[in-house]
């Protein structure tokens, strides 16, 4: 038994399987993060006092992950046209720095976090570190679950471009969607937390 | 371009049909889109049970409040009941988890998950969902969300007991079971966020050549509706959940005011919070869940309708035009839920136009269904029973929630036996019985037998005549201004007096609704291996599940099927038959 469509795009949507699963999966992402940004916006209003984002967070190490991020978004839709012009081991070095961009990200994070920690500044203390840690967490857990899906399509995932290149091209594809959208929510959280 | 089928390298078809799966496989931890749909339902229908069953202890104690449970009050636990009599703290999470369980694990999963992975891709000729491992991680997290949902009655405190709507500050503050209630709902949210986003992609996508979406069964575009919302509403309940779970865990104030104060102490907190934030969200979704609760019932209802009224539907665009526009709407009523809240008048005149403006479609959708019923020679095989009685029903359900969306009288109403009342006429003789109206009216599609008719008819007949005993007198206690979740029943309000007697008859009714479903369980395992054999169209049916062996293979069709005409072509003057089948070409006929 074979499912229609997963491959080839059907005539009248113009789409292959994955490709919508993936845009109705962000829609969903957009009502998580937008239920969010409203939570923000509604908490903020309400606050009596609300301290300005740069004179808690570091906005230097913030700009640096903007810069990391939106270049991993751009090694990642390289790494796709790399697979769709068939130069697979460049498209698979080019998920590699996607890869470690992302860890780049974490770990600027991780510093950021843990100087947060040092001064006793935690989600407790007020409630616009507890809504930058929930979003920046949850945002992190996005990442994280992007660099798996790359370390898989670079690792074992890998040898199905041998088998079916046009189905494994679609994969990065639909993990590229996925990631710049991870990017763009961190370029809304980047101004909303740390500069307004 | 190419027909669908001939898309794919043969070579893949072998790889696919090589081994026999073993039993884990075929049946455990399958992809096939019927196993799934029947491991949804079977453990739906055992949630509803078990949902059913804390009620009828709760209703025990609102008739004979302070007196033991009789039979299994002596298991209830010490701290639970003592000496069998039920705590409030006990009753509460009773409550609680009756609410929880019934909607979000009994009858969304056997609505969507059940009927949804059953009958949606055989109506639509695809041989199974667009993501068949989406599919089965769907159920799994689904299962997993339920096991701790149960787990939690064993944690110190007990299960959550804040009710099903968890409203903070009691929420944050209460018993380790709440946070065991958040992880549970965060699994049960992955669950439908996975499934609704492979229903909508294999309604697009995998539909037979022929079948356009005017030409889709009821019960599909009701399934596709249902799928938007679950995939657009239930986010921002995660998102709640999240910031909830952050509250209880890492001692933010996300939901807490500034100067908390919990039995006479103010509490620790950085403040800051508001309340009424997680009410927004929570209703956010979960008014859209109401439709979530009610429009596969309406679909299964307008299928088996049409089956037994032997004439097509009377308004199949009206009602595909409405069902699309509820959707719409049904993301712009949810604070009508908090007219009480002071959020100002403004807001509440906003909501209340909104709400009247909702239950337009839901009118002609109705409407339509009764006018169907026009002139019919009716077949009243049971599932056809559950399916008008449902009409009624929900009338009844939907008629008394008008005066709870006009704010003025809802001051009055509000958080009363009414509403209780309201909802379950809505959700209980409603969707239930649509969805006891499709089991019996799919079974012979899923096991190749029938059920039998004379217990099936008992069923319907004890379950109707108690079920509204049950909820009637409701009515009456809520206008009389009887609130709801007090663990004595109210006796302690002098206005509540009178009406706190119906509490009895209400019990014992309670009691024979649960003794009727016997006769559904049993009817249903008999029915499996012994119950009369039914051919492939087992009612005369127009439908495309009716083309596939019963039970289908995997892969369902054996040909592809191609559609040729509308979904409800029954009593087409000039032909033989009194039912022409969408997959049933001119040139046969």
């Amino acid at each position: 038994m074979d499912i229609p469509y997963t491959v080839t795009a059907r005539p009248d949507t113009g789409l292959f399987n994955g490709k919508l699963g993936i845009w109705l999966f962000l829609a969903s992402e957009v009502m998580l993060f937008g239920a969010l940004f409203s939570s923000y916006v509604l908490l903020r209003v309400g606050a009596e006092t609300w301290p300005r984002g740069e004179t808690i967070l570091n906005v230097w190490m913030a700009f640096l992950n903007t810069v990391v991020l939106i270049s991993s978004s751009v090694t990642m839709v390289l790494a796709w046209a790399a697979l769709k012009t068939n130069q697979f081991q460049k498209s698979r070095w080019l998920l590699i720095s996607t890869f470690l961009l992302a860890t780049v990200f974490l770990v600027v994070k991780y510093f950021e976090y843990t100087e947060k920690f040092s001064h006793g500044l935690l989600p407790s203390t007020n409630t616009f570190l507890a809504i930058y840690f929930t979003l920046t967490g949850l945002h992190g857990l996005h990442v994280v679950g992007g660099m798996i899906v790359m370390a898989y399509l670079f690792g074992p995932g890998a040898k199905m471009f041998r088998i079916a290149p046009e189905r494994f091209t679609n994969r990065v594809e639909i993990t590229g969607l996925y990631w710049h959208f991870v990017d763009l929510v961190w370029i809304f959280l980047f101004p909303v937390l740390y500069l307004l | 371009m190419e027909h669908a089928t001939a898309v794919h390298p043969p070579v893949a078809h072998h790889v696919e049909h090589a081994p026999e799966l073993g039993f884990w496989w075929k049946y455990v931890f399958s992809t096939d889109h019927k196993v799934i749909g029947i491991q949804y339902a079977i453990t739906g229908l055992l949630f509803l049970l078990f949902g059913f069953t804390l009620m009828a202890i709760m209703r025990w104690q609102l008739a004979y409040p302070g007196q033991p449970v009789p039979v299994i009050g002596a298991w209830l636990g010490a701290g639970n009941a003592s000496g069998g009599v039920i705590l409030p703290e006990f009753y509460n999470q009773l409550g609680a988890m009756h609410g929880t369980i019934m909607v979000f694990m009994g009858v969304v999963p056997l609505a969507v998950g059940g009927f949804g992975n059953f009958v949606m891709p055989l109506q639509i000729g695809a041989p199974d969902m667009a993501f068949p491992r989406i599919n089965m991680a769907s159920y799994w997290a689904y299962f997993v969300g339920g096991v701790v949902m149960l787990a939690s009655f064993f944690v110190p405190g007990g299960a959550a007991n804040s009710g099903w709507t968890s409203y903070v500050p009691l929420a944050v503050t209460a018993t380790t079971g709440q946070t065991w209630w958040l992880l549970g709902m965060v699994f049960l949210i992955t669950s439908s966020l996975l499934g609704s986003l492979n229903f909508i992609v294999t309604i697009f996508q995998l539909r037979a050549p022929g079948l356009t979406f005017m030409r889709l069964p009821i019960f599909v575009w009701m399934q596709l509706v249902t799928a938007y919302l679950l995939l657009l509403a239930f986010p921002p309940l995660e998102a709640a959940a999240i910031l909830q779970l952050m509250d209880r865990v890492a001692g933010t104030s996300f939901f807490l005011p500034s100067g908390l104060v919990v039995s006479g102490q103010v509490v620790q907190i950085s403040g800051g919070g508001n309340p009424l934030l997680w009410q927004h969200l929570f209703w956010f979704l979960a008014h859209p869940e109401v439709y979530v609760l009610i429009l596969p019932g309406m679909g299964i209802v307008a299928e088996v309708l049409a089956n037994n009224i032997r004439k097509p539907l009377w308004g199949y665009k009206p009602i595909v035009y409405s069902v699309v526009f509820l959707g719409f709407m049904s993301f712009v009523v949810w604070a009508h839920h908090m007219f009480l809240t002071g959020m100002g008048t403004t807001m509440s005149a906003f909501f209340q136009t909104t709400t009247m403006i909702i239950s337009i479609p839901s009118v002609i959708i109705l409407t339509s269904l009764f006018l169907s019923l026009w002139g019919a020679s009716i077949r009243f095989t049971t599932p056809m029973l559950f399916a008008l009685a449902f009409l009624p029903m929900f009338g009844i359900g939907g008629l008394t929630g008008l005066p709870l969306g006009l704010a003025p009288t809802d001051i009055h109403l509000h958080d009363t036996y009414y509403v209780i009342g309201h909802f379950h006429y809505v959700v209980a003789p409603g969707t239930l019985f649509a969805l006891f109206a499709g089991i019996y009216y799919w079974f012979p599609k899923a096991t190749g037998r029938y059920m039998n008719d004379l217990l099936g008819k008992i069923h319907f007949w004890g379950s109707f005549v108690a079920i509204n005993i049950v909820f009637f007198p409701m009515f009456i206690q809520g206008l009389a201004g009887m609130n709801r979740r007090l663990y004595d029943g109210g006796i302690q309000y002098a206005h509540a007096q009178e009406t706190a007697k119906l509490h009895v008859p209400m019990g014992y009714a309670t009691f024979a609704l649960w003794f009727f479903q016997l006769f559904f369980i049993v009817n249903f395992f008999w029915s499996i291996k012994k119950g009369r054999q039914a051919p492939q169209n087992a009612w005369d049916a127009t439908t495309l599940e009716w083309s596939a062996p019963s039970p289908p293979p995997h892969g369902n069709f054996p040909e592809p099927p191609v559609v040729y005409r509308d979904p409800y072509e029954y009593s087409v003057p000039g032909h033989p038959a009194d039912f022409t089948p969408q997959f049933q070409s001119d040139k046969k006929a």
